[in-house]
């Protein structure tokens, strides 16, 4: 293997770090590494970044690239290819901006703007690169095929601790919301390109999600701002620096004028930085405002103690859990660790078991509703009531009124208060971000009443250092944008343009602030109306620190320079503070020494030790008193403001790309959602029955008008959704997109639906007020434009007509063939061999070909426990980013040719009203009697030693007959050119050791086998043979619930030999006799006896 | 009415019958021979490099132990190239103003990378790892050739598939001890040059082939993955 | 079988096999002056022109193909074959009939194939040329296609013998040599016929050359019958094996629809129904268009009306075993997917085939259909339509509701995938024209046997 420093120069400036596969003691840890700043004016710096991707490092660029042919073109165009500014500037030239820049101001509603097409060299230049693939494949009679003139470049000085060719392993974290998650991340000679859960932080424990897994792709992301801009002029940043010197001076000694708007900030070293801007500047003020905020949360706090609290929830300690419309599972702070603690409980080792059960009660299905043992549909506006019949009912004294709640009977709320107060101190009551400050203060009630508070929760002080209410904070903003008193407003990342609350004008408002600055990662639509745009510097590019959900500090420590010169949150603020030249790696690490956490050790050991693990050690917030005040039993329960025949809306953060932040991430982009599986798009979600009612139908395009504001987008029939309800989510209908950079269907044509405006969903924002952020307060009219939307989703699960009459053939077929296996708690008792199909023994050796015989070496296998997997697709994301798997665009996808190598397959059982939900993780089975292998012409898919169905890349032809022999469907092909190859940045976020896929070759999962020949020439080097769990797939691996097992299945005491031993362990499609190494563990549901269906 | 053709003519068509068998069976083998050869597969190509470096002077001559420079043979699948640092290392005391070292120095000061031109090269979908070779007693030579006596470096071995996999079908043929692997003078065992390993003296390769595979437990690995990814 | 007279049926005595009043002489004029003189007409340089840019529309849909790839068809997972393995299977069982006719025929001494085995083996070619295309095509990788010949190679691979399409690939290229073979052999002593007519000089020396200096001596003729019967020994087994191989490709699979083994003999029958439809379609233009009714007679329709329709009674079988079987056998998939055939998204193709495939042919049973000309070429084209959506049916209709419920899809064809398949026509009605206009569509040398023959037994009589 070929290694280029000068391709990622970066590397040469990376921080030196732990090896985590190999985790040194703390006393060789790493030195920590020279800021940013000293390679500033470093002529190897300046040559780096000029230097940065040429032509000749492609051939040794970081992903492999299969054919030949293609390797041979950056030779060949040496000039053709953009730098990555070059693309950027492709994409927006002024006229553009400045027509998009009036739209804001004027507000029209949704634009018809469509994603900036390819320009028309991108497409040539791809072309051009499948001629030459072919003709260049064609050129060798052999699959060795002629091989250009490589260059092999050497460094100059060779850093130490990178040994070519070997990854190194760096502790990080990254923030969502203020909450903050460890990581391990994997860099190959200095470009991170895989992220892990780093075990030793509490918010993970080795487990991640969707976003901290796609967020690497973030890094390369050629969309990515790469100059600072005046005005939308390229300017520097010494300029800017001046420009803020400048201002300093002409700000009033009091500071006032001087506005700061952030997202929420729970950095101690940070807001350390901006309380000394504060006392600089006494009158200056500064906001913080996130669309996907918790204010309800925050008020529901102020409501039960009067005081903002933290709540730290311990789901592995709870018997009983009623969810009061809160997704915990896969969203909010500590969703990753909630994952791992509920699935905890839901283990079952042989027949001995400790299963918990979990009540939910939510209006759009959701993962969490997923797991659910009663899964309670109601109206968002309906869980109020809910909750104060079930407070009554565990004998909380409601003064104001229990109310009329419909949605669930009577008896039913009286079980499950009493399968609650059976377990006191051992269940808990927990309510979502989209729920009102009442029932938060409810459900600390509860909690209280049943003697839960320091068993399964506990209270510590808020993550934030400033907590607020964001919608509040953000309104006070306007009003003084409005009254012009705002001259200097400072936006650090966020993108309030497009997300505050419609009724804020946030645009126009802010066009009255006569300087504006925003530093973001994006060219977005808020950096679109400020005078200066800074690129950001992205998590992995810069350092930081941040409370995990129970406050221990973890430390962001930075994989890589800013690829493309962006300035961290710090360095902005720094220009302010006048300390600017500081490096941010000294205000952290200098915070941290003056707060004197090393406790009179070393310090510089201490950073050491801290860096090397990621964690400050014990900064755990402890647990804060927090006495209930009952005063808001008082009021009476809200009045609804939508008739029960009315449509009632909800909003929701997108379950991929969240409140937009994520939409240029295309990985996340083609991730199908959860529970609905549509992929690049947000949908007007509604039951069927509703749907019938109002006789619509899938995929009709409707108009939605709510308070006198509109927008359009398709409905999507969601089984199990609440009746007389809408679902709507955040985050699409973007006016600008920047996902040019993937391969699209023939003709390019991404923009289908380009008549029926935004490409990518809607912008529900357009909708959203203050006054209501979650739950509309009124109702909605659907009027249908008589269009039709077209979803791309990777599964139709079912064939609903408009009647709402079950049909979901997929599903009724799935359980006809035994593909999911469930029980409830006392079937499984009765029989715990409930799922084994009958065995097949005597078939096995009617094979006519020889069977294999895998002795006593390796025999690789896995297993997926049904109980346990969540659907939160944090192992298809994973997957995507460790096997480079390509993205493929909307219409492919919609044309059934999605490439992920696992699937989460989702079936439903019981109907369209209130279905039991099942998830199905679905990687290749890797059969020992594989009907793919004998059909392959040229054996390009053969069976290894060690029962695995390698698939060779170079060798295949592409008959495809291999995936119509296979009944599992897990083969996936290259119709076109899916991966891209003409993208230099995205050449960073490969791994080196899969290849890159070209154009007509099958792929499929390979149980991550770089990682099994890795660790066998570890092993064999070290003269031992592979421990177990030393190999963990990047599915299992990633898996925040521990429902994946991989393992050596001829070593009887490995784990993942106990789980095939399970009872619970079947095969899918069994009677085929292909007998998979891929074993699933039957569902076990545990519903309450005493609830009737 | 005259014959369009002469009646000799007859005995062409019979044999063009006869030719066209012929023909395909040349084509076939003359394909597989061309692309054997060594005009095709760069065997014994040397390559214009920016330093004319001469293994022979190095290793011949100085007898500079390969891992002085190629530092990850032994770690890592990238046997690993010099960084400027190691050549100036003696380069900045001896021949330190040599015309022919003029880059290496350039490179040194303005802090650029040389840019060599790779002689031995896999394609990108063949994952070859050095170290574990090393480690099982592969030697350096076995593939790179009578590396000691190269004044400009060449290609050694086709690298085809059929190269590596005539080794990987019987490894026997090609181990050495371990403390033999990076020399570069090292000989198959013979009646003339016996081998010492182990305290036993092997004068037959296959016999000791056989010792070291069981004693470093070699496996003939032929599986498609353990190359291609 | 010397002995006609005796053994002369109602039917031939009503209507002999040539009319009567043509003798060795005509029958020889007749047939080497469509070629000879009668030069390139109007009717032929329309024909040819429609089929060329239908040919040309195939080069484009080509071009564009390897240009982009395999994405330009609607194809998927799970439907990863359609259209191109459709026409593939298709082509072939066009060719089956050509074959049984020239070789299979020739053994049994069926003195009436005579007229129609010239062209029908010519229509076998090229319909093996068209079908040998798609394999080809449908490749992700085309220009990879020589990983599945054995040849030898630096990797120390071989192609893996196990998988039917690697048997495809030696069935069908022998197929090609064979048939080639036979039709070549044939139609030596009829090019030296035109070498001999010709008056250009051109047409001289290429008919010349072709004909490789035959001279009707007694030892050409005698080796031309010795080879002429091998040939016919030797293409005989290929007419079954070749369409069983075919079909190997699906019953070997697991899908439900192609794990059957009765696909070998009903995909024969299937192979030669359609391949006579096919004879159809093009002998009764040709013989009205060339005034050819005095050779190939009502009575070789009428009879080929009868293969067409046992064959098609084979055919219905099959479907019917298939359908019992599937529902017999208890096995929920195949039953599903019984019922999705019949009942599924897919219902229309399957109805319109059983109509065009069972129910149609039974024109057939009524001599008055088998002995109008225009009647019977309507059943042949129905049938063709019928027999190109039955490969359609299993192939694209069985995959796209396979054993995982989770990847059932649909199949949509692109316009690139109609473009191959009309494309196709245009080569083989390209090579068809060619072969109309410069080679003698009916073997003059067998002709003029038969008339001997014939004619003795008017002097019997």
């Amino acid at each position: 293997m070929s290694s280029d420093p000068k391709a990622m120069n970066p590397e040469s400036r990376n921080p030196t770090g732990s090896d985590a596969v190999v985790r040194p003691a703390s006393a060789n840890a790493p030195r920590e590494w020279r800021g940013i700043e000293e390679f500033k004016n470093q002529p190897e710096f300046l040559a780096a970044r000029e230097g940065e991707f040429k032509d000749s490092d492609l051939p040794n660029a970081p992903g492999r690239l299969l054919s030949s042919g293609v390797n041979a073109i950056p030779n060949s165009e040496q000039t053709a290819r953009p730098r990555p500014w070059e693309a950027w500037l492709r994409h927006a030239d002024l006229r553009e901006q400045l027509s998009e820049t009036q739209n804001f101001v004027q507000l029209a509603p949704t634009g018809s703007a469509k994603p900036p097409k390819e320009g028309k060299d991108g497409i040539d230049r791809r072309d051009l690169l499948k001629i030459m693939a072919a003709t260049a494949a064609t050129a060798g009679l052999s699959a060795c095929t002629i091989l250009p003139d490589e260059h092999i470049v050497p460094y100059v000085r060779q850093p130490e601790d990178i040994i070519p060719g070997k990854p190194l392993f760096y502790a990080t974290s990254m923030t969502q919301q203020g909450v903050a998650t460890g990581l391990l991340v994997e860099s190959h000679m200095g470009r991170p390109t895989k992220i892990e859960g780093n075990p030793e932080h509490p918010g993970s424990l080795g487990g991640t999600d969707v976003f901290l897994q796609a967020s690497v792709l973030g890094v390369y992301d050629p969309a990515r701002s790469q100059t600072v801009l005046y005005n939308g002029n390229i300017s520097s940043w010494e300029q800017f620096v001046a420009q803020m010197r400048d201002q300093k001076a002409g700000l009033a000694q009091s500071g006032a004028g001087l506005y700061l708007l952030t997202e929420t900030i729970s950095s101690p070293s940070f807001s350390a930085q901006i309380q000394k801007l504060m006392k600089q500047f006494p009158k200056a003020k500064w906001h913080q405002y996130e669309p996907c905020h918790r204010d309800s949360a925050f008020e529901g706090a102020r409501l039960a103690f009067g005081k903002p609290v933290n709540t730290v929830y311990r789901f592995d300690q709870a018997n009983v859990i009623v969810s009061l419309d809160s997704d915990f599972l896969v969203s909010g702070p500590g969703h990753v660790r909630h994952a791992r603690d509920f699935s905890s409980r839901r283990s079952i080792d042989g027949t001995k078991q400790n299963l918990n059960r979990l009540y939910t009660a939510e209006t759009m299905p959701t993962s969490t509703g997923a797991m659910a043992d009663h899964r309670l549909r109601m109206r968002a506006s309906e869980v109020e009531a809910f909750a104060r019949g079930l407070a009554a009912a565990i004998g909380i004294a409601l003064p104001g009124g229990t109310g009329s709640q419909s949605a669930v009977p009577h008896e039913t709320v009286q079980a499950i208060a009493r399968d609650l107060t059976r377990n006191r101190g051992a269940s808990l009551v927990i309510a979502g971000e989209q729920q009102p400050p009442i029932v938060h203060a409810l459900a600390h009630a509860m909690n209280e009443a049943l003697q839960n508070v320091g068993k399964t929760l506990y209270y510590t002080q808020p993550l934030e250092t400033n907590p607020v209410n964001q919608t509040e904070s953000l309104r006070d903003l306007v009003n003084d944008l409005n009254a012009g008193k705002v001259t200097l407003l400072v936006i650090l990342s966020g993108n309030p343009v497009y997300n505050a609350p419609v009724d804020f004008n946030f645009a126009s408002a802010l066009m009255k602030a006569p300087l504006r600055v925003y530093s973001g990662l994006y060219r977005n639509e808020t950096a679109e109306l400020c005078n200066w745009h800074i690129p950001a510097a992205h998590y992995l590019e810069s350092w930081g620190d941040a409370p995990a959900y129970d406050g221990t500090i973890g430390i962001q420590q930075p994989l890589i320079a800013p690829l493309y010169g962006g300035h961290s949150d710090y360095e902005v603020i720094a220009t302010l503070t006048g300390d600017d030249g500081v490096s941010t790696h000294d205000i952290v690490k200098g915070y941290w020494q003056a707060q004197g956490v090393s406790k009179g050790q070393n310090f510089e050991d201490f950073w050491q030790v801290t860096l090397h693990d990621g964690v400050l050690a014990n900064t755990a917030l402890p647990q804060a008193a927090a006495p209930l005040q009952r005063d808001f039993l008082q009021q009476p329960p809200a009045a609804s403001h939508v008739q029960a025949n009315e449509f009632e809306m909800t909003f929701r953060a997108d379950p991929t790309i969240f409140d937009g932040r994520w939409a240029n991430n295309f990985w996340l982009q083609e991730i199908p959602k959860p529970i609905t599986r549509i992929t690049w798009d947000n949908a007007v979600m509604m039951s069927p029955a509703t749907a019938g009612k109002n006789n619509l139908n899938h995929g009709d395009y409707v108009t939605l008008r709510y308070g006198g504001r509109e927008v359009s987008g398709g409905v999507f029939l969601a089984i199990g959704h609440a009746d007389n309800a809408i679902t709507v989510h955040l985050g699409y209908g973007r006016q600008r997109m920047y996902t040019p950079y993937i391969q699209v269907g023939p003709g390019g044509d991404m923009g289908k639906d380009a008549e029926l405006g935004p490409v990518y969903g809607f912008n529900a924002y357009a909708l959203r007020t203050s006054t209501a952020p979650w739950i509309a307060d009124g109702p909605v009219q659907i009027a249908n434009t008589g269009k039709k939307y077209t979803f791309a989703t990777v599964q139709y699960q079912y064939l609903i007509d408009n009647k709402g009459v079950e049909s979901d053939d997929e599903s009724v077929n799935a359980f006809r063939r035994e593909l999911v296996q469930v029980a409830t708690l006392d079937e499984f008792r009765r029989d715990p061999n409930f799922a084994q199909v009958p065995e097949t023994t005597e078939h096995k050796s009617l094979s006519l070909y020889q069977n294999y015989n895998y002795g006593t070496g390796y025999a690789w296998g896995l297993s997926v426990d049904l109980n346990k997997c969540v659907g939160c697709n944090a192992c298809v994301v994973a997957c995507v980013s460790e096997n480079n798997i390509a993205t493929v665009g909307k219409d492919e996808v919609d044309r059934g040719r999605a490439m992920h190598w696992i699937r989460i397959d989702t079936y439903f059982h019981g109907g369209l009203e209130t279905p039991e939900m099942y998830f199905e993780p679905l990687p290749c089975m890797q059969c020992e009697n594989a009907p793919c292998e004998y059909v392959c012409p040229v054996g390009a898919t053969t069976h290894s030693s060690e029962g695995l169905n390698d698939m060779t890349y170079n060798r295949c032809v592409g008959t495809r007959y291999c995936s119509n022999n296979c009944p599992y469907k897990v083969r996936r092909f290259n119709f076109f050119l899916f991966s891209d190859y003409t993208t230099p940045s995205l050449y960073g976020v490969r791994n080196p050791n899969v290849t890159v896929r070209s154009r007509g070759v099958m792929e499929k999962c390979t149980y991550c086998v770089q990682r099994i020949n890795a660790a066998k020439i570890r092993s064999a080097e070290e003269d031992r043979t592979i421990r177990d769990l030393e190999i963990q797939t990047a599915c299992q691996q990633a898996c925040p619930a521990g429902a994946i097992m991989f393992g050596n299945i001829n070593d009887k005491k490995s784990h993942i030999a106990r789980w095939k031993a399970q009872p619970r362990n079947y095969t899918l499609l069994a009677d085929l006799n292909t007998r998979p190494r891929t074993t699933y563990l039957a569902r076990v549901r545990n519903p309450n006896p005493e609830i009737a269906g | 009415m005259a014959q369009v053709f002469h009646r000799s003519s007859n005995l062409i068509s019979k044999l063009s019958i006869v030719a066209i068998v012929i023909l395909i069976g040349v084509l076939t083998y003359g394909l597989y021979q061309v692309e054997e050869s060594a005009w095709y597969s760069n065997i014994g190509l040397t390559r214009q490099q920016p330093v004319p470096f001469s293994h022979r002077h190095h290793v011949g001559e100085l007898g500079i132990d390969c891992r002085y420079c190629h530092t990850s043979v032994e770690k890592s699948a990238f046997a690993g190239l010099p960084p400027t640092e190691t050549c100036m290392s003696c380069h900045s005391q001896i021949w330190t103003n040599a015309e022919m070292l003029e880059p290496v120095r350039a490179s040194y000061r303005d802090n650029v990378s040389i840019s060599w031109l790779r002689v031995n090269e896999l394609p990108q979908f063949v994952y070859f790892d050095h170290s574990i070779h090393v480690r099982m007693g592969v030697g350096c030579t076995t593939c790179h050739g009578p590396i000691a006596s190269m004044p400009l470096t060449y290609r050694f071995g086709t690298e085809y598939m059929s190269w590596c996999i005539d080794c990987h079908r019987q490894p026997a043929k090609n181990l050495r001890p371990r403390s033999e692997v990076f020399n570069p003078y090292y000989q198959q065992p013979s009646a003339v040059h016996p081998v010492t390993y182990n305290g036993v003296s092997y004068t037959d390769q296959l016999t000791m082939g056989r010792q070291l595979m069981k004693d470093y437990k070699v496996a003939s690995l032929q599986d498609c993955d353990t190359c291609h990814r | 079988m010397d002995s006609e007279g005796s053994q002369t049926t109602v039917a031939e005595r009503q209507d002999p096999l040539v009319k009567p009043g043509y003798t060795m002489g005509t029958v020889t004029d007749k047939i080497s002056s469509i070629v000879l003189t009668r030069g390139t007409t109007k009717g032929w340089m329309g024909g040819f022109a429609i089929a060329f840019a239908l040919f040309l529309l195939l080069n484009i849909a080509m071009g564009y193909l390897f240009f982009r790839g395999v994405g330009i068809w609607g194809i998927n997972i799970p439907i990863a074959w359609a259209f191109a393995i459709t026409n593939f299977v298709w082509w072939i069982g066009i060719g089956h009939a050509g074959t049984l006719i020239s070789a299979f025929l020739l053994l049994m001494h069926q003195k009436w194939r005579t007229s129609i085995n010239r062209f029908a083996e010519a229509m076998t070619i090229f319909a093996v040329a068209c079908a040998g295309m798609f394999p080809l095509l449908h490749m992700g990788r085309p220009w990879l296609f020589y990983y599945l010949l054995p040849y030898p190679n630096v990797m120390w691979l071989w192609p893996q013998f196990r998988s039917p399409l690697v048997w495809d690939v030696f069935a069908v290229s022998t197929y090609m040599t064979v048939s080639i073979l036979f039709w070549y052999v044939g139609l030596l002593p009829d090019l030296a016929t035109l070498r001999d007519k010709a008056k250009k000089k051109v047409s001289q020396i290429t008919y010349g050359f072709l004909s490789m200096g035959w001279r009707g001596s007694a030892s050409h003729w005698k080796r031309y019958e010795v080879a002429s019967l091998l040939l016919a020994g030797v293409a005989t087994p290929l007419v079954v094996s070749v369409h069983t191989v075919v079909s190997f490709d699906f019953s070997i699979g697991l899908t439900p629809g192609w794990h059957s083994t009765i696909f070998p003999p009903y995909f024969v029958a299937g192979a030669i129904y359609s391949g006579f439809a096919m004879v159809l379609t093009l002998a009764i233009p040709l013989r009205k268009y060339y005034g050819l009714d005095g050779m190939i007679t009502i009575r070789h329709l009428d009879i080929m009306g009868k293969v067409m329709l046992a064959t098609g009674v084979i055919v219905a079988y099959g479907y019917i075993m298939e359908t019992f079987m599937a529902f017999y056998s208890g096995n929920p998939f195949d039953r599903y997917m019984m019922m999705n055939r019949m009942f599924g998204p897919y219902l229309y193709v399957y109805w319109t085939l059983i109509a065009c495939n069972i129910a149609i042919p039974q024109l057939l049973w009524f001599r008055s259909v088998r002995r109008n000309p225009w009647g019977l070429f309507a059943v042949s084209i129905v049938v063709n339509v019928g027999m190109w959506l039955e490969r359609f049916v299993i192939i694209a209709v069985s995959l796209h509701r396979e054993f995982e419920p989770s990847y059932w899809h649909m199949y949509y064809p692109t316009r690139w995938d109609w473009a191959v398949l009309f494309g196709s026509f245009g080569l083989f009605f390209v090579l068809f024209y060619l072969f109309i206009r410069f080679l003698p569509m009916i073997s003059i040398v067998e002709m003029r046997a038969l008339v001997h023959k014939t004619g003795k037994k008017e002097q019997a009589a």
